[in-house]
């Protein structure tokens, strides 16, 4: 290493060095004392005098497993992940394509819209859903009896509470993927779509061949963010349902938000947090595993 | 007592100083009171006549939302920012004291009158005392018992409520049968703990065994209870409904499309503001009769004369200490006063909380509300949850499997060795913590 290459290193460290420690305190730590919280029976005996703590190695993760609670959250994260994912993914593909076409006029008023729900209050949203979803006076059921279809209790049934959730997340959420996927989109040389044109191909074959194609690294990181995110569904339910109908919407991690603050049980709920991350983690590499399988 | 560590002496001639700056005339203390709910709101009205009897006090309420309230107060006793002065539901005093949040005011307790003390519910009062300590005081009372439409049992044949289980019950079936197939005799919410608990307590049963280290839900009284509770929806008596599917009671109660209903207090006052005027004179509130084992061994006029109240549960809640507060003394005078009969009855007035205290129950406010007097009656015969840290996660647990119970989807038996199952799990640490020999 030369005296110069030093040199640069040693002012490198000097700025990374803040970033780090914040990361280091506000993040490695905590992540580090849940991880040893999962090992104990951390609850409010322990907090009360810390000689009632007790190292219980793996009887937390053998617990969890074992409880019918949990597989019930899990299930009801996976269905919230498998539904909510790809339709949050394609709708806000969607409307990136129809803000980004050359056809729409005041693109910037539409991406604004589109992308006011993301920063708008969740608690805010949530009382003005609830009201759409009210079984007597709600607006979706208005427009369903105008259907012929019978009103449905959209947060009471245990069948419909879950895709309620769905929709309402979706809706919250598709605008932030809406504005990558415009970025994405606006990378994309317009050359070739020129050459397709000549070329005579339809505008799904220009989609199919250019438009998604193109957009693969883009889509990529969508798709990653958007799982990650909704793997860890929280307040949505929490807002709007509780966890209810008949544990219904519960999800993982509002279940270690119970089992954490309601109950106090933070060697339990610390153990659930790394079920989930581990799951995430093999989420996320399975995506990568099945991307990378696709471009070679 | 004690000299002061110099340090602690060093930030307390500190903050006097830093008091001293802002006004020379305001050096008052400041007592900090967590309060829920609306009582957090109204309890403000009560506090002026608190400051102008102590100058040199003043108190600051932060108002908290119920539903967040236990969560808050752990964090903040876990963050060391508890207030001086808390309001708590009184089943959760148990976990206070394990977690050493709560000071003890058996020492402050010497001064008062003995009968001051006496003047409480007994059954209330003991909620708030632990092992032979009182821990906190109780500010108002919370119990459940009938909330009943009189018109709908008279039509139905009982002109006046029935005072036994028996006769409930047969006013049950007449209001069933008068009702179209679409009407249901009584409202009981399957997602609540509290009425197979209140009943299991009426046939003697003790919720848990061994120093309450395990459940004792398969016991036969529990099981007894569990069934007769069972068979009110089995019979079609009760709808199997849970509280977030109701889409409005009182309309429902308005309309008869219940007759009955068990319930708290709070809903004497949401029942006056939420019925229409029409059902006002036709609703009233009666007390949860005595179980008794055959159906009618009563002696003819004891029916008539002074009726067997049976037990209800001892709700409601307290005012605590913190006990890492350095201005208990101040806000042992704030306990103190909001303790005091007059304070009770116009706690009353403002929030329509039933008073702790007996001697409150004269104010004309309360004698003169109708639907308050069944509670009078009902407080005296009142019998506590176990008191361990772990209850309300025990309630719970009972709330969900007599939920699938009532939906059938478990038999009685599956549901309680179910629920003794998940109760002895709960349990695990307490049995631990006293085979060790430490208090729990």
């Amino acid at each position: 290493m030369t005296g110069q290459d030093r040199h640069a290193a040693r002012s490198a460290w000097v700025f990374l060095t803040p970033a780090l420690l914040l990361i280091a305190v506000f993040f490695f730590l905590p992540v580090l004392a849940a991880l040893l919280l999962s090992f104990t029976d951390f609850d409010i005996y322990a907090l009360g005098d810390l000689d009632r703590l007790r190292f219980v190695g793996l009887r937390n993760y053998l617990d969890l497993l074992q409880s019918p609670l949990f597989w019930t959250a899990l299930g009801n994260t996976f269905y919230f992940v498998a539904v909510g994912g790809p339709l949050s993914v394609a709708v806000s593909l969607g409307a990136a394509l129809l803000v980004n076409a050359p056809l729409t006029r005041c693109p910037g008023f539409f991406r604004a819209a589109f992308f006011l729900p993301v920063v708008t209050t969740l608690v805010a949203v949530a009382v003005v859903w609830r009201y759409l979803y009210h079984p007597r006076f709600g607006l979706l059921n208005y427009g369903l009896g105008l259907l012929g279809i019978d009103p449905i209790d959209w947060l009471g049934d245990p069948a419909w509470a879950m895709p309620a959730i769905i929709l309402m997340a979706v809706w919250k959420n598709f605008g932030f993927n809406m504005i990558i996927f415009i970025a994405g989109l606006q990378n994309i040389p317009t050359q070739l779509y020129e050459a397709a044109r000549i070329d005579g191909a339809s505008g799904w074959r220009q989609f199919r061949h250019i438009t998604l194609p193109l957009l693969g690294p883009t889509f990529l990181f969508v798709a990653l963010m958007t799982m990650i995110g909704y793997f860890q569904v929280f307040a949505e339910p929490y807002v709007m349902t509780q966890g209810g109908p008949a544990n219904r919407t519960l999800s993982v991690v509002l279940l270690m938000y119970e089992e954490g603050f309601r109950w106090w049980n933070m060697g339990y709920a610390s153990a659930a947090a790394f079920v989930l991350f581990l799951l995430i983690l093999a989420g996320t590499a399975l995506q990568l595993r099945l991307r990378r399988g696709d471009s070679e | 007592m004690a000299m002061l560590p110099p340090r602690l002496l060093f930030i307390a001639l500190f903050a006097l100083w830093l008091a001293g700056c802002d006004s020379g005339a305001d050096r008052a203390v400041t007592v900090e009171f967590w309060a829920m709910g609306q009582e957090g709101e109204q309890v403000r009205a009560l506090l002026p006549e608190f400051e102008r009897r102590h100058p040199d006090l003043r108190v600051r309420v932060q108002q908290i939302p119920w539903s967040a309230a236990h969560e808050k107060l752990l964090t903040a006793h876990a963050g060391d920012a508890m207030p001086d002065v808390f309001q708590l539901g009184n089943t959760w005093i148990p976990e206070f004291v394990a977690l050493r949040a709560i000071e003890p005011l058996d020492e402050r307790l010497r001064g008062w009158p003995a009968a001051a003390l006496s003047d409480y519910f007994p059954g209330i009062l003991a909620t708030n005392r632990l092992a032979g300590r009182t821990y906190a005081l109780p500010w108002y009372v919370d119990t459940r018992l009938f909330f009943y439409r009189g018109d709908l049992l008279a039509a139905a044949g009982f002109p006046e409520p029935p005072t036994s289980w028996d006769g409930w019950l047969r006013a049950m079936a007449a209001l069933k049968a008068k009702g179209d197939g679409t009407r249901y005799a009584i409202l009981l919410p399957i997602d609540e703990w509290q009425l197979p608990v209140i009943l299991a307590l009426q046939r003697g049963a003790t919720l848990l065994r061994d120093r309450d280290q395990y459940g004792n839900f398969r016991d036969p009284r529990f099981r007894e209870a569990f069934t007769f509770y069972l068979n009110l929806f089995a019979q079609g008596l009760a709808p199997p409904v849970g509280n977030t599917q109701m889409a409005n009671l009182y309309r429902d109660f308005a309309s008869g499309a219940f007759a009955l209903y068990i319930s708290g207090p709070w809903n004497i006052g949401e029942f006056g503001r939420r019925l229409p005027a029409a059902a006002q004179p036709h609703w009233n509130t009666a007390p949860l009769p005595e179980f008794t084992h055959s159906p009618s061994p009563l002696a003819p006029g004891k029916e008539l004369g002074a009726r067997a109240v049976g037990v209800s549960l001892a709700g409601g809640a307290s005012l605590a200490l913190s006990r890492t507060s350095p201005r208990r003394e101040a806000a042992w005078k704030l306990l103190e006063f909001l303790a005091e009969p007059e304070q009770q009855a116009r706690f009353y007035q403002l929030t329509g909380d039933l008073p702790a205290r007996q001697s409150a129950w004269n104010d004309p406010a309360l004698t003169g509300n109708r639907h308050a007097q069944a509670f009078r009656e009902q407080l005296q015969h009142l019998r506590a949850t176990p008191p361990i840290p772990e209850w309300e996660r025990i309630a719970s647990r009972i709330a969900y499997y007599a939920e699938l119970a009532v939906r059938q989807q478990l038999n009685v038996d599956e549901a309680l060795a179910a629920l003794d199952r998940d109760v002895d799990r709960i349990l695990e640490k307490r049995r631990w913590l006293l085979s060790r020999g430490l208090t729990p």
